[in-house]
């Protein structure tokens, strides 16, 4: 399953309610303002560090960090994709969950 | 619904408060549509969601429609799964008996594999 | 946008002849809309127009045909809760046209 966050962490709980119900095996895309939780220094860094320990992947779509200046600090065990990658995704996960 | 005679398993998930903006009625009206289609349809309440079904709504003063007597339509319309998350009611200070419908209470864990059952989930 | 005239007062209705405001409806203006729709009231119309009512003070919403033919089953009597019996009342369709003439919204879904 692909579950996708778009929205900043610091500011609603849909990326911490979607990695409690990530399971081994899955994967989460961060896009648009969700980006900002795979960036180094940030609190919803151990959130996603203890989901990626427990077989979780997770992804950060590119575009959206270039666009906030954050490229250059993607966390550690956080894959970069751009907008091709997030088609192979897509196409991979037979079934998709959006956390809105 | 790509292949006739296909039933696939559909869970509506809602995780947003009802009045603060339009995903909970709109929600219910795309799962009402749904019924029309003869799928395995679920419902699913966490996070805020869990207020859609609270007991003793009044909308008069804010002139809002209230929808919540509908949730108790969902039965006729043979929509009965009904799962609200015990922790996301918890920490709301809520319990079963402060909803309006009977529903299943299921703890997370228990929610991540329900929805790890699904072919189709539908956020709102 | 159009209205509806009873008794030399005009009633908002939209552009499918739904009334506009819930609270507006009396039998009059039933009757009224029944006019329009070119269906003649009988009792057995009524029965249904009052169901549609009580249906929707009930749960705020427009049955579907499916669930309404259902409930008005277990309501009237199994005779009644037929397709057959309420196209019969209602030729364009018990939703629609059952709906309009109790002044409730288009049903949700309906096509």
């Amino acid at each position: 399953m692909l579950h996708i966050v778009n929205k900043s962490p610091s500011e609603r709980t849909a990326l911490a309610s979607c990695l409690a119900h990530a399971r081994p095996g899955h994967c989460v895309l961060l896009i648009e303002d969700a980006v900002y939780a795979a960036t180094r220094g940030h609190a919803a860094g151990e959130g996603l560090a203890a989901a990626m320990a427990s077989q979780v992947k997770v992804y950060v779509l590119a575009p959206d960090l270039e666009a906030r200046a954050r490229a250059g600090a993607v966390a550690d065990g956080v894959s970069m994709v751009d907008y091709a990658g997030f088609v192979d995704l897509v196409a991979k996960n037979p079934r998709v969950q959006s956390w809105l | 619904m790509d292949q006739a005679g296909t039933v696939k398993k559909f869970l509506f998930v809602n995780r947003k408060a009802p009045y603060g903006s339009v995903y909970a009625l709109e929600g219910l009206e795309v799962v009402l549509i749904s019924a029309a289609f003869d799928q395995d349809v679920g419902l699913a309440f966490l996070d805020d969601g869990v207020y859609q079904l609270a007991k003793g709504q009044n909308t008069k003063a804010i002139e809002s429609k209230n929808f919540s007597p509908t949730y108790r339509a969902l039965e006729g319309y043979d929509i009965e799964k009904l799962y609200v998350e015990r922790e996301s009611l918890e920490s709301r200070g809520l319990t079963e008996d402060d909803l309006l419908v009977d529903v299943q209470v299921l703890g997370k864990a228990e929610m991540a594999a329900l929805m790890d059952e699904m072919d189709v989930m539908i956020s709102f | 946008m159009g209205t509806i005239e009873v008794n030399g007062k005009a009633f908002e209705t939209d552009e499918e002849g739904y009334l506009v405001n819930l609270a507006d409806w009396n039998e009059d203006l039933a009757g009224e809309i029944a006019k329009a729709e070119k269906i003649d009231m009988t009792e057995n119309h009524w029965e249904v127009v009052n169901f549609l009512r009580e249906y929707y003070n009930e749960y705020q919403i427009a049955p579907a045909v499916r669930v309404l033919t259902k409930a008005i089953g277990k309501k009237l009597g199994p005779e009644k809760g037929s397709n057959q019996y309420l196209y019969e009342l209602f030729p364009y369709g018990p939703a629609k046209q059952a709906c309009k003439i109790a002044g409730l919204p288009k049903p949700t879904g309906c096509v």
